[in-house]
């Protein structure tokens, strides 16, 4: 259980059982946020996923992005934070925002 | 990401040579580059370089280049742990430091201690202290412990250590066994400066009892020097 070659380890192995694979990743934060940057979680289609981009509060907000990921194959960049308007429901309790892109492993 | 892509980053990481992924997600092209090559085709060398810096920093990034936004992700080996003393805290001191993330490895030539029982899954070295570590190209991702608090031990470990570029070394023993370590390794010719960069007595000094508590205090510190250095 290493940092992030074990979620990649992960989304290889599921690849392997002929799974589809999307992978998230922290590519810019600001203000207090819990995860840095590279930081990654990789999810299958199960919705079954490994690793973090936050600390668990934005996970669920991520994964719901997921399904449309791996139905079209296109990335897409994920904002989170308090000036984001979803920033209610599923925003950083710590006031931190983040960036996430999320794409799938083709 | 694609599949090829991923098998070479799992590659490089079981072979444990560093490697950066570029992408330039608003173009859907991604690169991967290995210190001491060119920029691969399509990657403009000013990229290249932002992306060896971020490697060498062991950061990950957004960087703006010539208009275009790339994220440059660091893969470095895990970061090692060689603990020197298959003694009772070096079996706690290597899960902990395993669950923080580092590669353990622990060193000692006596074999009735330094057994697979004892360190399930934990890789194991049964030669002499400066030769095991000689021999593990101690680096500046890698902790140094000793355990032993025996100088036929730990003093041929502490002297390979020195001359390594360790980002941390740590030696058990109590104050008065630590002076007398500091001692004999100033009659070995250790100036001041490289017998400061022992830490010992080990580990921060949180009243430490249980071997899992000593543990929990060496692991705190090491990630202390390390975040301190990256700071």
């Amino acid at each position: 259980m290493t940092g992030h070659d074990d979620v990649l380890e992960q989304a290889a192995a599921w690849r392997d059982t002929g799974q589809s694979v999307a992978i998230a990743t922290v590519v810019k934060t600001w203000g207090s946020s819990p995860r840095p940057t590279g930081s990654q979680l990789v999810v299958n289609a199960r919705g079954e996923f490994r690793g973090s981009v936050s600390g668990g509060c934005i996970e669920g907000a991520v994964l719901e992005e997921v399904a449309e990921v791996i139905r079209t194959g296109q990335g897409k960049l994920l904002h989170f934070g308090v000036s984001n308007e979803m920033a209610w429901e599923v925003g950083l309790a710590c006031g931190g925002e983040v960036d996430i892109y999320l794409e799938k492993l083709t | 990401m694609n599949s090829a892509l991923l098998d070479r980053i799992l590659e490089d990481r079981r072979a444990k040579r560093a490697v950066v992924l570029i992408s330039l997600h608003a173009r859907g092209e991604q690169w991967l580059l290995h210190p001491g090559e060119d920029a691969p085709p399509g990657l403009p060398a000013e990229v290249a370089a932002a992306a060896l810096e971020a490697l060498d920093k062991n950061a990950s990034l957004l960087a703006v280049i010539q208009g275009d936004s790339y994220f440059l992700q660091s893969f470095n080996p895990a970061l090692r742990m060689v603990i020197v003393g298959a003694v009772h805290i070096g079996q706690v001191l290597a899960e902990i430091a395993k669950l923080a993330g580092f590669e353990v490895v622990v060193v000692d030539p006596r074999e009735a201690f330094a057994t697979p029982s004892r360190f399930e899954g934990i890789e194991l070295r049964t030669e002499w202290p400066d030769r095991a570590l000689q021999e593990l190209a101690i680096d500046t991702r890698t902790a140094v412990v000793t355990l032993t608090h025996d100088p036929k031990l730990d003093d041929p470990a502490l002297a390979a250590a020195l001359g390594s570029q360790a980002f941390y070394i740590g030696s058990l023993g109590s104050k008065k066994t630590h002076r007398a370590r500091l001692e004999r390794l100033a009659e070995k010719g250790f100036g001041a400066e490289d017998r400061a960069r022992i830490h010992g007595p080990v580990g921060l000094a949180i009243g430490s009892v249980t071997p899992g508590e000593i543990a929990v205090s060496i692991v705190a510190q090491v990630v202390e020097s390390l975040r301190a250095r990256n700071a």
